[in-house]
């Protein structure tokens, strides 16, 4: 008997996005019920239907301290009145898609039937009050605790730097480029100018991309992602419930989650690969597809050296590969043989960290992308979400199996 | 080089690596049994999970495994500065984040040999390494 794939007992019935912007002036929870709200009804459901709720970074990460994350679980729970069966928050596990898997799981044990998933960010705002904080350096009034001690006493604040040192390994030992880098940031931007939510839509050239300051050899502004304010929202329902669907389901075919090598931004054993190989081979360890079938790819680029991460892990090319992958950009185009980040991604779409990612992905299985749907009506998807300790991925396939 | 350095939070595990180097060399754990190197510190082997664990010096040498010329001022007034990921000559692996000092990124290659020198800032050791000197 082969392994029972619990996670396809679970497929999206409804998604919902807030306004998406700098500096909204919205507050957290005003972002986060725009979206909880609009993915209820696009599900056909009301807030009475809810019995689950899942949300990543979990609360206390609000504006206040950072705008990472927005209310936590009990809070909107409390707000929208909702009674719910089983809850949760958190920042570990499988990166922010551990918000979904969290969901999945409570499906497969007849917790919940339908889950309520969210992920809300104000880095915008907080950045406008001096107060965006990035990842590892909170906290750090006392000394720094963790492995974070062994990386910023030495500057090395941001995930930029950490992601630097394998842009630099790619460039030394596979012939990346930073016109590699560029195809990203130019496509992205591509596919920005067809999403009237994205906040960068101006045409960006080579040049531009190559004029750009550097941030962390050999990365600059454009391969970074743009903070904004904003929040998404997904409903996660079991199968058993299709029938009533509003929409055509989105089935969550095989997730990846595994932690094999170091779970670490600067420990992981191959400098030649990152941690997301593990729930990479994970993810097509559990599905019934594989990487040639995918028709859409929504890859995590809160650096666009996380996206080359991600490519060469799934397989989309072999590790080094990406370089000759990327040449030219015509792979990653919206009539390409693997759309990329067809909402503009997080480079020019906003840092909607992660979530931004999965919208993108219903809405192109759905044939819901307006101006940017690809064509030949996808019917794979793969998303894939962080980089280094923090790292998961999932593949979702429209209809049911 | 750095007009800050942020201090790590010290414990019973990670004394010694931060604050041990008054004999002028870095003490990371070494397992007593199997002899693995374990960075971060911690109180088990990963590779046997023995206890016998504790801090002993390193040779201090390694390579530069891979580098960034960090340019954004994270630190405010801070200058481009190198963070290099240096691999120790005792175990493949042997990773630990650093500063290269006395010389520029530009010059800087993939695989070049490089050795420990501590600075000093209240009582903690942070390890920066700088190009390899020949032996006198």
């Amino acid at each position: 008997m082969t392994t029972r794939i619990g996670e396809r007992l679970s497929y999206i019935s409804g998604i919902g996005q807030s306004v998406v912007g700098r500096r909204t002036g919205l507050s957290e929870m005003e972002l986060t019920m725009q979206s909880v709200q609009a993915a209820i009804a696009d599900a056909g459901l009301q807030p009475d239907d809810i019995d689950g709720l899942s949300t990543y970074p979990g609360g206390g990460r609000g504006t206040a301290s950072g705008g990472f994350g927005g209310p936590g679980p009990n809070d909107v729970i409390d707000a929208l009145g909702l009674s719910v069966d089983w809850y949760s928050g958190g920042l570990d596990g499988a990166a922010q898609l551990q918000a979904v898997v969290n969901a999945c799981m409570a499906i497969a044990t007849g917790l919940s039937r339908h889950v309520l998933v969210y992920r809300t960010v104000t880095e915008s705002s907080a950045q406008g009050s001096g107060g965006r904080a990035g990842i590892g350096s909170s906290g750090m009034g006392r000394g720094v605790p963790g492995p974070f001690q062994y990386l910023v006493p030495f500057g090395a604040m941001s995930a930029v730097d950490w992601l630097a040192y394998s842009a630099q390994y790619h460039f030394h030992h596979f012939g990346l480029t930073r016109e590699s880098l560029g195809q990203i940031a130019m496509s992205n931007r591509r596919h920005a100018a067809l999403n009237p939510k994205a906040l960068l839509r101006e045409p960006m050239t080579l040049d531009d991309y190559l004029g750009a300051r550097m941030i962390a050899e050999p990365l600059c502004l454009y391969d970074c992602d743009l903070p904004c304010d904003g929040s998404t929202a997904l409903v996660v329902s079991h199968t058993d419930t299709a029938s009533d669907a509003a929409h055509v389901p989105v089935q969550i075919h095989a997730v990846g989650t595994a932690v094999r090598g170091r779970p670490s931004w600067d420990q992981w054993e191959d400098l030649a690969t990152f941690p997301g190989r593990d729930p990479a081979a994970h993810l097509w360890e559990r599905a019934d597809l594989t990487p040639a079938d995918v028709d859409v790819a929504q890859l995590y680029d809160g650096f666009s050296m996380i996206t080359v991460l991600w490519l060469e892990a799934l397989g989309f090319c072999p590790t080094g590969g990406a370089a000759s992958f990327l040449e030219g950009g015509s792979r990653i185009a919206l009539d390409g043989e693997l759309p990329l980040n067809t909402s503009g991604g997080q480079l020019s779409a906003g840092r909607l960290h992660g979530f931004g990612l999965i919208h993108e992905a219903v809405l192109q299985l759905r044939g819901d992308g307006g101006d940017r749907q690809v064509g030949g009506r996808p019917e794979v998807a793969v998303v894939a979400n962080g980089a280094g300790s923090t790292v998961g991925c999932m593949l979702l396939t429209r209809g049911l199996a | 080089m750095l007009p800050l350095r942020l201090r790590p939070f010290l414990d019973p595990d990670n004394q010694e690596y931060w604050t041990g180097g008054g004999d002028g060399r870095l003490h990371m754990h070494h397992c007593g049994d199997c002899g693995w190197w374990v960075h971060p510190a911690a109180p088990r082997c990963r590779r046997c999970r023995g206890a016998n664990v504790s801090p002993e010096a390193v040779s201090g040498r390694g390579r530069v495994a891979t580098f960034t010329v960090n340019h954004k001022a994270w630190i405010p007034g801070s200058e481009p500065y190198i963070i290099a990921l240096v691999e120790l000559n005792e175990q493949a692996g042997l990773f630990l984040t650093t500063n290269l000092v006395g010389i520029d990124g530009d010059d800087v290659i993939l695989g070049m040999e490089v050795e420990l020198v501590f600075e000093i800032v209240d009582g903690i050791y942070y390890p920066l390494f700088r190009p390899r000197q020949e032996s006198p």
